[in-house]
């Protein structure tokens, strides 16, 4: 039993990771049709760049702020230089093309930051806490706590403001959306820099728990991708769910199993979800266009 | 006979290099993986170019092929070839199985399925470590021999490698010409057209699922042999990535496309080697690159150009 509550506790923190970067893959996908491979990257970039910002001697706040913003600004890059160009492209063409950029920006974090593993120093002190016979770190109740404000913020965003709601309708209907003022090329933009925010935020709350380098974001994305399609691809709180679930599932398979199968019982889990639902959780049936 | 005069002009460049440059390192060691990388696109490029089916994770068949001929030889002391078939049987069966709830899928959840299904073989080949080594992989595969022949030279090793990769190739181009070639085509354009035309669609995809599996799996063998090792890291989700890029680089949906994109792949890191560090970075930019300006990838471009080159020449002449 204790050890059930272990594995709960350090399930959900893992899986309010993979909620922020399936969250992420969501609001991307939503607004573009596009499922963007370069997700992961962006939580590794986030939390490097807030690592070497520290190691110009930034205090950790103003680091952190400055990272978030760093990788919104390489989110914004992918959206005009990479999506924006590639308008027509297949399905196909975009997985491969989002491939093409996690790749790169990979290869860049390789030669601006080396192969070398890096921490952060957790937010506040770091004595862990007993709950009965199970412990839990203030770091483990940073990022539950970060990832639930950080959600409710974006839900917050897309419901309640002028723009988030422009963004939602670009995702039903773009030439609609265009035909009432809404200018979706920015729109589009800010959907891509708001989802690598988000990455850079999971980014920044997992590092002093996980450690990063520059090959860490690839794990984390396919797992946010997993996540996204377990709550049903382009349904946000749908993706927020499906990562909290499968983290869950993930470390107690691995905890009563092997940790050294942690990552197949998750790809195993998705398997059977797409072989015999694969609309999701929350997700709805849908129809192919002819 | 004019429908097959590229291959044999190609097949013969191919069997005459080794006879004109015995002894050059590109020809005799670059060449070998050369042409187990073209295989592969070629086997990708059936399901993925003709069918429309993108496949994430097809480094896993390669590797089951590879780790079948070395688990079976050296833990239980099969010959070669029977290891081989008993590897190709697996994966027939395999494939066969999983063909069907995983090409109903579509886009990007046909990409996951693939991708998970490619990551689970892989961290089946490092955990499982009593049967397949682990990290460290198996070494000292048994020496293969064809008709009594031994085969433990390079230059053997060449047209062993040279003839499976032909046969690939000479497959796939008259897959594409004949009926069930066009049912793919068919497929790819739209699943829905196609069976209102009375193509089983479902049949259709899983064979060509199936074979594609099965070519992949026999080139892991043969690789297996002639690498005399095996390990993990030659069967990574990477590696399936670096043959969707083999196969989107040179152009979906042509053989030769596949061909070329699968050669320029093998060669770069050669070439490359004095940009170690770049690698990495370049081949992000490749890919991205080719996607988004010449999405009918480098070889089909080029062949379009030549055309209109042509017919412009024929037509001011």
């Amino acid at each position: 039993m204790d050890q059930l509550l272990q594995f709960l506790i350090s399930g959900l923190t893992v899986g309010s990771i993979y909620a922020l970067v399936a969250l992420g893959f969501s609001i991307i996908y939503n607004a573009s049709d596009v499922v963007n491979f370069a997700q992961g990257e962006f939580v590794m970039i986030g939390a490097m760049s807030a690592i070497f910002l520290m190691k110009a001697g930034l205090s950790y706040p103003l680091a952190a702020l400055l990272a978030i913003a760093i990788t919104a600004g390489v989110g914004l890059a992918l959206e005009k230089f990479a999506i924006e160009p590639a308008k027509n492209a297949t399905v196909v063409s975009t997985i491969i093309i989002t491939i093409g950029a996690s790749i790169f920006l990979r290869g860049a974090a390789l030669l601006i930051w080396g192969k070398e593993i890096y921490g952060l120093p957790p937010f506040t002190s770091n004595n862990p806490i007993k709950i009965g016979n199970a412990t839990i770190l203030p770091q483990n109740l940073w990022v539950m706590l970060g990832t639930a404000v950080t959600v409710l913020a974006v839900k917050y965003f897309f419901d309640r403001t002028k723009m988030g709601k422009a963004i939602l309708a670009c995702s039903y209907n773009k030439k609609a959306a265009y035909l009432v003022g809404i200018n979706v090329k920015k729109m589009l933009l800010v959907a891509y820099g708001l989802s690598a925010a988000l990455g850079a935020a999971a980014g920044l709350l997992v590092t002093p728990i996980t450690f990063m380098s520059y090959g860490a974001g690839v794990m984390l994305g396919l797992k946010g991708f997993c996540a996204a399609i377990l709550g049903g691809m382009g349904n946000s709180m749908g993706a927020v769910l499906g990562g909290i679930l499968l983290g869950i599932v993930e470390t107690v398979g691995a905890g009563f199993i092997s940790s050294g199968y942690k990552d197949a019982i998750a790809f195993f889990v998705i398997l059977l979800v797409l072989f015999i639902k694969p609309s999701g959780i929350l997700g709805k049936g849908e129809a192919e266009r002819v | 006979m004019k429908r097959l005069s590229g291959f044999a002009i190609f097949a013969a460049v191919c069997l005459l290099l080794p006879v004109i440059f015995p002894d050059n390192y590109y020809v005799t060691v670059v060449g070998l993986t050369i042409f187990v990388n073209v295989t592969l696109a070629v086997s990708l490029n059936l399901l993925m170019g003709y069918a429309g089916q993108i496949s994430l994770g097809h480094a896993a068949f390669f590797g089951l092929g590879a780790y079948s001929s070395a688990i079976l030889t050296i833990k239980y002391g099969l010959n070669p070839w029977l290891a081989m078939i008993f590897g190709a049987a697996l994966v027939l069966c395999l494939s066969y199985v999983l063909s069907r709830p995983i090409l109903r899928l579509k886009g990007h959840y046909l990409a996951m399925a693939t991708l998970g299904l490619g990551i689970i073989v892989h961290i089946f080949f490092v955990q499982a470590d009593e049967l397949t080594g682990g990290p460290d992989g198996i070494s000292g595969l048994p020496t293969l021999s064809l008709f009594g022949v031994p085969i433990d030279s390079d230059i053997k090793w060449y047209f062993v490698l040279c003839s499976y990769m032909l046969l690939s190739v000479l497959f796939s181009l008259n897959i594409a010409d004949s009926r069930a070639g066009r049912a793919l085509s068919a497929v790819h354009g739209s699943e829905i057209a196609a069976q209102m035309m009375g193509i089983d669609t479902a049949k259709v995809k899983s064979y060509i699922f199936v074979f594609s599996a099965l070519m992949a799996t026999i080139a892991g063998s043969l690789f297996a042999h002639q690498q005399d090792f095996v390990s993990p890291e030659s069967f990574s989700f990477f590696f399936s990535i670096e043959l969707v890029t083999m196969v989107v680089l040179g152009g979906l949906g042509s053989t030769f496309g596949a061909v070329m994109g699968a050669f320029i792949l093998s060669i770069l890191p050669e070439v490359l080697i004095v940009f170690e560090d770049f690698e990495v970075l370049i081949f992000g930019l490749i890919l991205m690159v080719i996607m988004i300006f010449l999405p009918e990838g480098l070889f089909v471009s080029l062949k379009n150009r030549a055309a209109i080159m042509l017919s412009k020449r024929e037509s001011g002449s």
